[in-house]
């Protein structure tokens, strides 16, 4: 209970207000609104078409929202609206407040150089300019994600998709960012391969006090990692809780069903 | 506004004078003022068709052209070598559309069109140093999108550059990249230097020469006005370097200059030459004799000569 106490009394890091957004007339999400706080995982659920990831782009200054804003709390400018910041600086608070795990890592690496290279590349995007210091901090991420420190310098495609997605994530923890966007970080990874990333993933974010928005459509990675839920269909937000209490004794007709459609062995 | 002779008796002219017209030439004059006032960005022109396939040089002929005139005289390099068929070629071309006088003395040209190669002698004010580029984005082997290179280029995001440095170490244990390295103009545009070898690089800085690159594919002109600083990227633990060598030219002997390597048998016997060949050919003139002075490819090629 100390912790709650204690999380409750910290200033929120992002405040999404009335995040909607449209293509045309299709709807991609409508009026989303959520604090988070330092430390806290955020899951974001539904099934596919609900808008979790148009909620996610909007939040990760990639999709300019069609209403509503998106504030957080840079190291540069304090609390601020994102999508007012100039494009430099808001790409600047990116390289350097912000990760972003994508569900295919080819789509966070770059495949034309080493696995080793691919996890330096933020400390260079920071200002880096030291090939040793780089290079000692790079063998130490990759041994916290669980990696051979040997086969640094191979490329991305010689690695399996876990090892790969293992390296994006030393990627977009290197730089110590204060949020990290995860779209279906375990996506494409078969189950225990999933199984042990996740368990990585859920004490790298304990230990960095990470704050995480985590967008799946799988209820057991929202169960592991996630402390909130915020569920969503058709765009809108149906119901939001603690984790335990939205899967446990979900309330919307939806969540429900969601809930109840998770195969068991 | 012709700058060609009208009398009647000058030859009949299937060209408008230096190829291109005069339109052409207006507009690729305009995009060298502006890559001069920001010295390493790379200005956008509208390339035009030239008689040689891209990878030629179109870049650079273009360039030639729009500030060629008739009082210039043109020095035309490939890998430092006068006399190789590529600068034979564009050589020609402007004496021809041109009316120029043509030279191989670096001291004595006016607008030195050049491949892969700075002339060893330094330049002076009032030379026009002409660079033909294949690809002028440096960063392009690592992104691809030009949408986010030239992003990348306007809010000065450069770390990514560093990455090619880093594999570069982390491969070979140094920066083993030796031509295109990349440089930073004036501490604000990251710039490729075209394939000159990294022992060109310092060159770049200071020069009093205009420098102007163009890209004739990619439709790209970039300059690096006189007394410009231009750094070469390194890290703090792994500074820049440029190529050294053992050997000495061994036509003319000269242990400062950028040397080919040069094999000569099916023994493995070799020879390290200058690459460019008017600064040997004159240091040999001189009275300079490398190791193999009297060697009877080195005597061959001074019968060609005479």
């Amino acid at each position: 209970m100390n912790a709650m106490t204690a999380k409750i009394e910290t200033a929120p890091l992002l405040r999404v207000e009335g995040v909607s957004k449209w293509y045309g007339h299709v709807v991609g999400c409508t009026d989303v609104s959520f604090e988070m706080r330092p430390g806290e995982v955020l899951g974001v659920v539904g099934e596919s078409g609900s808008g979790k990831t148009t909620l996610l782009n909007c939040i990760s200054g990639k999709l300019t929202p069609s209403a509503g804003s998106v504030q957080f709390e840079t190291s540069r400018f304090g609390m601020t609206d994102i999508y007012a910041l100039s494009e430099p600086d808001r790409r600047r608070m990116q390289r350097e407040d912000w990760g972003f795990v994508h569900q295919n890592p080819r789509d966070g690496l770059r495949m034309r150089v080493s696995g080793g290279a691919n996890v330096a590349e933020p400390m260079m995007n920071l200002g880096s300019r030291h090939y040793g210091k780089m290079r000692q901090a790079t063998i130490d991420w990759l041994e916290r994600v669980e990696l051979d420190t040997r086969r640094i310098d191979d490329r991305p495609a010689h690695f399996s998709g876990g090892m790969q997605q293992r390296i994006q994530v030393a990627r977009n923890l290197i730089h110590g960012p204060k949020l990290v966007f995860m779209d279906e970080p375990t996506g494409g990874l078969d189950v225990s391969v999933q199984a042990r990333l996740l368990d990585l993933l859920r004490e790298l974010v304990r230990d960095l006090r990470l704050a995480v928005i985590i967008v799946t459509h799988d209820m057991a990675v929202a169960r592991l990692m996630a402390d909130r839920l915020l569920v969503m269909k058709g765009g809108d937000v149906v119901e939001t809780g603690l984790t335990d209490q939205v899967l446990d004794d979900p309330q919307h007709p939806y969540t429900q069903i969601l809930v109840s459609s998770v195969l068991q062995i | 506004m012709n700058l060609a002779p009208s009398s009647n008796n000058a030859p009949e002219r299937y060209y408008n004078y230096a190829y291109l017209d005069e339109q052409t030439k207006r507009m690729i004059r305009r995009a060298i003022l502006k890559a001069l006032a920001i010295p390493g960005y790379q200005a956008p022109f509208g390339s035009r068709e030239i008689p040689v396939p891209y990878g030629w040089g179109t870049g650079g002929i273009q360039l030639t052209a729009a500030i060629i005139g008739p009082d210039d005289v043109y020095k035309c390099i490939d890998q430092g070598a006068d006399d190789t068929t590529n600068a034979v070629s564009i050589r020609q071309f402007f004496a021809k559309v041109a009316d120029v006088a043509t030279t191989e003395d670096t001291n004595q040209a006016t607008i030195i069109q050049t491949r892969h190669r700075i002339p060893e002698k330094s330049l002076k004010q009032g030379q026009i140093l002409v660079f033909q580029v294949p690809q002028p984005e440096p960063l392009r082997f690592l992104e691809p999108r030009e949408t986010e290179t030239r992003a990348m280029h306007a809010y000065e995001e450069y770390g990514l550059q560093y990455v090619s440095l880093y594999e570069n170490i982390s491969r070979y244990g140094r920066i083993a990249s030796t031509a295109s390295y990349p440089v930073m103009v004036e501490e604000r545009y990251l710039m490729s230097p075209s394939p000159i070898p990294k022992f060109d690089n310092p060159k770049l800085d200071e020069n009093e020469a205009i420098m102007l690159f163009g890209a004739g594919r990619e439709k790209r002109i970039y300059a690096v006005p006189p007394h410009t600083h231009v750094r070469s990227l390194d890290f703090e633990d792994y500074p820049f370097e440029t190529q050294t060598w053992e050997e000495t030219c061994a036509l003319c002997g000269a242990d400062d200059a950028y040397l080919d390597e040069v094999v000569l048998d099916d023994a493995g016997a070799r020879m390290f030459v200058c690459s460019d060949t008017h600064n040997c050919a004159e240091r040999r003139a001189a009275g300079h004799a490398g190791p193999m002075a009297d060697h009877q490819l080195a005597r061959a090629e001074e019968g060609d000569a005479q």
